[in-house]
């Protein structure tokens, strides 16, 4: 019953919430409320038993795109209600192709035969990120991997698209400065009164 | 290294090597900076010929690897050769380019080699998941390379472009794979298989699941109605790049949509032919269409490559060997093709300005001989013309549409590889009848001449030695049905 009553709770939120996202007119409530909408599916995923994809939607989504998202949100200087005025005139191109979508997944839903059983591990046996980290490794290393290159591809883009070599930036260069000698950084001037020193 | 894993990893040892080279030669280009550039070019060629060898002189045998998640067989490790010999021939055209341009970085050639790992990848996918993964893991290479010349307004836009527009076919990809996955209860291919085999019911749900995935990857082989990026961003994107979006990914692409048409999707054959169909005679007609009125080169070349993807997936109608075949003979004739033809564009230059405009080839025939012919009988290839291999191509594709019983999209393909033909022609006529434009650069560069040649012969000889390819072709199609 209880767990009943918090999945009403939880997705009604969730839904209200991602609503808000698109129509709040403050971007930094969007985010904020995209941020409440993460908490919300975690708790549902809570509810389902599975405590590690909570967490990590948590940890990963919260913790660093939403806050990334909020400073992006903050530190430029987009007039979002401009955009927002040239999105209006595909208003109804979008309402129209969003509703024949949602009648075809209507539709859908009613043919749905019976679904098949889709692999479960037992809750009570092993604990969720016991299961992921058996399968991870082993039936789904592939995958892994190849996420990790596309990680590593990921980093390589952003700095051949964003670094810039800016000339007069003084850095510190420890080989140059062990080599400095005596000869080439001291000179001795023999200053005569009254005439100061002339070649420097 | 034991033997249980020899066994596992031994089938993508190719892959694994050029991802190992890549990465090694990340390190050399961090340490030693802009020096490096021409051996990390030179060294990333050298491993992509060692990869073709190795793949050539490997064992073809079926074999699915990584508990299913890759397959290994005829088809993948042809494709696999046209991949990695597309990505060495775009690498030998944009070398020089990229330098005279000052564009030459050495990620430039990393990332080229990185997508080229993904698409090896997606030829060999044997589940959706990796499937996915690796489309990603090319296309990502893709955006990045699109937008390299990030201080010019219409590259970093088509970067940009290609990026949201690329984001948005995965996300269609990706709702397609969850509702075949919901309906299903898998993710490999087999099992979608069988459980199609066994299904009592008309499975719905898979079935816009799959409409939903051919129209993620249409976005990929640009075809009509998800090709709106094609023109901007090869027009934006710098030469070399268009010229390896023109030739490699789309094959990749291609090699993905044919085995999920032939494997899972076997049973829904009907209803997958009325899409392709739809895509192929749209992207047909638009590509001849809008071709006409394109003044700049590139975005010609755009609609040129959003007609020929039409052609080539009339081979997909029947779902039968042959075709397939057709459309891999197709691709590969396309390959050379484009690749002589962005050889000649990349060496054409006036007073160090890169030649665009379709009014700069006025005359070249007076003033750039070789250039003229060899662009002529590229471009009568490309129109079909007998005995250049384009027609071969065309004749095979339209051979399986006709013998699959699908006469009226055959009929429509002729038609509007006429209509095509005019703007081909039209560049033909103003290199040899119009007033010269002004004298042109010099070709300085061998590789780009090297390429150009290379493909003016195999376009020029085909005719004689048809049959080493085609045999290639045929085995590589029908060992997807065994």
């Amino acid at each position: 019953m209880i767990g009943v009553l918090a999945f009403y709770a939880f997705a009604v939120v969730l839904i209200v919430s991602s609503l808000l996202v698109i129509t709040a007119r403050n971007p930094v409530h969007s985010v904020l409320f995209l941020i409440l909408a993460f908490f919300n599916a975690a708790g549902l995923f809570v509810l389902l038993g599975a405590e590690f994809v909570a967490m990590i939607l948590v940890i990963v989504y919260v913790g660093a795109v939403a806050v990334l998202f909020l400073f992006v949100v903050m530190m430029l200087d987009i007039d979002f209600s401009k955009l927002r005025n040239g999105a209006k005139q595909f208003a109804p191109l979008g309402g129209f192709v969003g509703l024949a979508l949602l009648a075809e997944l209507i539709m859908l839903y009613q043919v749905w035969p019976n679904p098949p059983p889709l692999l479960e591990p037992d809750v009570l046996d092993v604990d969720n990120t016991k299961a992921l980290g058996n399968v991870l490794y082993t039936q789904y290393v592939f995958p892994f991997q190849v996420s990790g290159l596309i990680l590593l591809v990921a980093m390589i883009g952003a700095i051949v698209l964003t670094l810039r070599t800016r000339g007069g930036v003084l850095r510190q260069r420890v080989g140059a400065q062990v080599e400095r000698s005596e000869a080439d950084s001291v000179e001795i001037q023999n200053v005569s009164v009254g005439t100061g020193v002339s070649n420097v | 290294m034991d033997g249980f894993s020899w066994i596992v990893l031994s089938p993508i040892k190719q892959e694994i090597f050029l991802s190992l080279v890549g990465m090694l030669l990340l390190l050399v280009g961090a340490f030693r900076g802009k020096t490096s550039v021409g051996f990390i070019v030179t060294a990333v060629v050298v491993a992509a010929c060692g990869a073709i060898a190795g793949i050539l002189s490997g064992d073809w045998t079926p074999i699915d690897t990584l508990s299913g998640m890759l397959i290994v067989d005829g088809f993948s490790e042809w494709m696999k050769v046209l991949i990695l010999s597309g990505i060495v021939v775009s690498l030998l055209l944009s070398v020089s380019w990229l330098r005279e341009n000052n564009l030459l970085k050495f990620e430039y050639p990393i990332l080229v080699l990185f997508s080229g790992v993904g698409m090896l990848f997606m030829v060999s996918a044997n589940n959706l998941l990796s499937l996915y993964v690796s489309l990603e893991l090319s296309s990502l290479c893709l955006y990045v390379l699109a937008a390299i010349n990030r201080d010019h307004l219409l590259s970093s836009e088509a970067g940009l472009k290609y990026f949201i527009l690329g984001a948005l076919s995965s996300g269609l990809l990706l709702f397609g794979i969850s509702l075949v996955y919901g309906y299903s209860g898998t993710l490999s291919y087999v099992g979608i298989s069988s459980f199609l085999e066994t299904a009592e019911s008309m499975p719905y749900g898979i079935m816009v699941g799959m409409i939903f995935m051919l129209a993620g990857l249409a976005f990929k082989i640009s075809a009509v109605p998800f090709h709106m990026w094609t023109p901007d961003v090869y027009h934006g994107a710098p030469t070399p790049v268009t010229a390896l979006f023109a030739i490699v990914p789309k094959v990749a692409a291609f090699g993905l949509i044919i085995r999920l048409l032939v494997g899972p999707f076997a049973m829904l054959a009907q209803e997958s032919a009325q899409i392709i169909m739809v895509i192929s005679v749209g992207s047909m007609l638009v590509g001849a269409f809008a071709g006409l009125v394109q003044n700049n080169i590139k975005r010609l070349l755009a609609y040129s490559s959003i007609a020929n993807m039409g052609y080539a997936m009339l081979g997909l109608l029947p779902n039968v060997p042959e075709g397939i075949a057709g459309t891999i003979i197709y691709l590969t004739i396309y390959m050379v093709m484009v690749a002589g033809v962005f050889g000649i564009l990349m060496s054409l230059k006036r007073n160090g300005q890169s030649i665009e405009t379709i009014s700069d080839f006025a005359g070249l025939s007076k003033t750039s001989p070789f250039m003229a012919y060899a662009m002529t009988a590229l471009l009568f290839s490309m129109s079909g013309i007998p005995p250049m291999a384009g027609f071969f191509g065309k004749f095979f594709v339209f051979q399986a549409a006709i013998a699959g019983g699908y006469m009226v999209v055959a009929v429509i393909g002729v038609l509007t590889s006429v209509v095509a033909a005019y703007y081909y022609l039209r560049l033909i006529k103003v290199m040899f009848f119009d007033e010269s434009a002004g004298n042109v650069d010099e070709n300085t560069s061998l590789s780009r001449h090297f390429v150009t040649v290379g493909a003016l012969v195999f376009v020029l000889i085909f005719t004689l030695l048809p049959n080493h390819l085609l045999q290639r072709a045929i085995e590589a199609a029908t060992s997807l049905f065994s």
